[in-house]
């Protein structure tokens, strides 16, 4: 294998429980670098939790996750956090800091400051306006909120890029926005990137590979043709099954 | 109105000590208090058990919990030597500081576990360390709560630094003691004015930071915190600004009116000789003796029965003389306090009649007494029914009273004159008893052990030749009607004199 074609990400043989309960059931995987991979499936598939055995904030019960070549689990902590871009539902912006200071946090803990102009820069790729840096987060709205999260995650000009469930609480013509937006950064900027969504409009449409997960397994692995072709097997297909359905209803509307 | 403004103003010292042991107190607390709340955070277990502890200390009477910090680091001496101070500051500080423990701590804990979960995930996610969490983003969002709970602990801190007191540490609670004691009202208005004025500059100022946090308004908590700074300084300052503060002589007094003035009677003749004093009122009788011991107290007065039962632990009565001996030996050898010599009377127990009964039933002693206590009602203070002395009394004159009543030292007396006692447990120097006409009926068996007042001096003091040669004119000097006249100078409902005043007059009719 030569070193461009080495995947970005490897899970190997990744499993997780809690208890009893079985979340992730041996998982093995590769992510070529450059890749939109999005990752669906139903609550308590397993999706998110596989997702946050990149970042430890899950630590797999037995199998390793090796990111560019290193073995995750020994890669410090913090820099393995901060060579991570992390977008999650929630957003988690620091109420007590300035949109500046949420999007610089990272660099801040690896000890560098993140000139002003940066800063701007970064609210530029995700179309906010660069007033914006000296608001508190309890003065935007949810959408400005999610572009603060998705810049803060690129202030440290990550190769990854993992998203949890990212535009889940927005309204949906933000939720399309920042979608395109966040696709578009992907090209620009050469990121390797997993989506984690429910939603299999949102995987077919930004992603290059989905990825089905049903009960702590991969039951799909396609591209989105593929699967709008039929392919996949009958869970996949389920899924699918609702965006077809919508389609088709407008479709005979408009008519 | 004068006489308020007066002790008000003459309480500045208190108020220095008292700002001092409480900013002390809740700075110790939130010392405690927030790493026990970090680690409370990681472990269910610590949280549950720190704060039942917390809760438990709070049931605790304040009053008990100062008390009990005596016998625990008497015990600790074993530990950290002879040298471990038992008596004001130290105890106090430790008290008050477990007192404000629970606040601080519950609102921490509280604040930490409701945190919203995706700001720690997100914490997390930017590749936070745990301790880089903790500053960055924990300690800025619990603050105004941890704050709120730090208020709280410094209110009810300052309140309950008053009854520092009675384990002989100066604070707002002397006035307040000082003035239960003899009824001055004036006194005990002028304490709590202070120490609730305190407690409400400090929850205004310590509201401000609250405030500050929560508006993450700088300038107001860097405010409040300069104001705060500001009042300890000057507090540090009053206390201990004035150099010299080594050579102070500290003159101690348990808590009733005999004893505060004989305490002004000491220091009025020590500052005459160019001695700088200060008084350490309101102690507890066991509190008093073990302060001049350690010598956290110089000189002060006690009474040879008192140590002959309580420290001594002797049931044996003894002739006047042979037991002053005793006593005088056994204090060089045990404690290595000095005692200077008598003062010249008697505070004993006595019973006490009015005098127009013993006219009219023929009581001249005990003895008579004896014959028809079955229909008759006893009054006590509250521990004098459990003394040894009564103890010895009653088996003595096989004394059986109809009933027995226990009232507070002032409302003894009246309780007599108003009928709802026949006899009372008196104290023989008490002013009362000429006042209200009162007759102690004789003990010809001598069941009362001797109560002569005497001067003692801390080891150190003891062997300080011109503080012994300045008091030695007391020895002898005070006859048991100077002192009534005096006591009840300052015991009467009318016309109180001051405590100091008191003491000038007494020094004048003794011819000192």
């Amino acid at each position: 294998m030569t070193s461009t074609e080495r995947p970005a990400l490897s899970f190997c043989d990744i499993a997780k429980s809690y208890g009893a309960t079985c979340a992730v059931d041996g998982v093995s995987l590769e992510i070529p670098r450059g890749q939109f991979v999005a990752l669906v499936g139903a609550s308590g598939s397993g999706k998110s939790t596989l997702l946050k055995t990149v970042n430890r904030l899950v630590e797999p019960s037995s199998g390793r996750v090796l990111f560019d070549e290193p073995y995750v689990a020994e890669m410090p902590l913090p820099s393995l956090r901060r060579r991570i871009g992390y977008v999650f539902q929630s957003i988690g912006l620091f109420p007590h800091m300035s949109v500046a200071e949420n999007i610089a946090i990272g660099p801040r803990l690896a000890g560098e400051r993140l000139a002003s102009g940066r800063i701007d820069e970064l609210l530029e790729l995700v179309e906010l306006p660069s007033e914006m840096a000296g608001r508190m987060p309890d003065a935007l709205s949810g959408g400005q909120r999610q572009r603060v999260g998705v810049a803060r995650a690129l202030a440290g000009s990550p190769e990854l890029l993992l998203m949890d469930e990212p535009f889940g609480a927005l309204d949906p013509v933000t939720r399309d926005a920042l979608g395109e937006r966040v696709r578009a950064l992907h090209a620009e900027l050469g990121l390797t990137t997993i989506l984690v969504t429910h939603d299999m409009a949102e995987a077919l449409l930004l992603a290059d590979r989905v990825l089905v997960m049903d009960a702590g397994r991969i039951v799909a692995d396609e591209l989105p043709e593929a699967l709008v072709a039929g392919e996949g097997g009958e869970i996949a297909q389920s899924l699918v099954a609702v965006p077809r359905h919508q389609a088709e209803r407008l479709k005979e509307l408009s008519k | 109105m004068n006489g308020l403004w007066t002790a008000l103003l003459g309480l500045g010292d208190q108020l220095a000590a008292h700002v001092l042991l409480s900013a002390a107190a809740i700075a110790l607390g939130i010392a405690v208090a927030l790493p026990l709340a970090v680690w409370a955070s990681q472990s269910e277990k610590v949280a549950r058990a720190s704060l039942a502890f917390a809760s438990l200390v709070q049931t605790i009477p304040a009053l008990a919990l100062l008390a009990l910090f005596f016998p625990i680091l008497l015990s600790l001496r074993a530990v950290f030597g002879e040298g471990l101070p038992t008596l004001g500051f130290l105890p106090a500080l430790l008290a008050l500081a477990l007192y404000a423990l629970l606040p601080i701590l519950r609102n921490a804990v509280t604040a930490q576990a409701n945190l919203d979960p995706g700001v720690i995930e997100a914490a997390e996610g930017v590749g936070m360390s745990f301790r880089q969490r903790l500053w960055l983003v924990e300690a800025p969002l619990s603050a105004p709560y941890i704050m709120a709970g730090i208020r709280t602990a410094a209110v009810w801190t300052i309140g309950a630094a008053t009854l520092a007191t009675t384990i002989g540490q100066k604070s707002l609670g002397d006035p307040i003691f000082a003035g239960l004691q003899t009824q001055n009202w004036v006194l005990v208005l002028a304490g709590c004015i202070a120490s609730a004025g305190l407690a409400l500059v400090a929850d205004t100022l310590l509201g401000l930071i609250e405030r500050g946090f929560r508006e993450r308004r700088r300038r107001l908590w860097l405010g409040g915190l300069v104001a705060v700074s500001l009042g300890v300084g000057a507090a540090l300052f009053a206390q201990f600004g004035g150099s010299e503060d080594d050579d102070r002589i500290v003159i101690g007094a348990k808590g009733f009116s005999e004893q505060y003035i004989l305490a002004r009677l000491i220091g009025q003749r020590l500052e005459a000789e160019g001695f700088a004093v200060e008084y350490r009122d309101g102690l507890g009788s066991a509190v008093a003796h073990s302060a001049a011991a350690s010598g956290d107290v110089d000189v002060y007065v006690d009474y040879t029965g008192t140590i002959w039962a309580n420290q001594m632990k002797r049931t044996d009565s003894l002739p006047r003389e042979a037991m002053y001996d005793e006593l005088v030996a056994w204090e060089t050898e045990n404690t290595g306090m000095r005692v200077l010599g008598r003062l010249g009377f008697e505070n004993a127990y006595g019973l006490a009649v009015p005098q127009e009964r013993a006219n009219m039933s023929g009581l001249q002693s005990i003895e008579d007494l004896a014959r028809v206590a079955p229909q008759l009602t006893i009054g006590g203070d509250p521990e004098f029914f459990e003394r040894p002395e009564w103890i010895a009394v009653r088996d003595a004159y096989g004394l059986r009273f109809g009933e027995k009543r226990n009232f507070s030292p002032t409302f003894m007396y009246n309780a007599l004159v108003s009928g709802e006692a026949h006899v009372i447990g008196a104290y023989t120097s008490d002013g009362r008893i000429e006042a209200d006409n009162l007759a102690i009926l004789a003990d010809p068996k001598g069941a009362f052990p001797n109560y002569d007042a005497i001067i003692l001096l801390s080891p150190a003091a003891g062997r300080n030749a011109a503080l012994v040669a300045a008091l030695e004119p007391l020895v002898d000097a005070i006859d048991v009607g100077a002192m009534r006249e005096a006591n009840y100078s300052v015991d009467r409902e009318e016309d109180k004199l001051s405590f100091d005043e008191a003491a000038r007059r007494l020094a004048a009719r003794a011819g000192l």
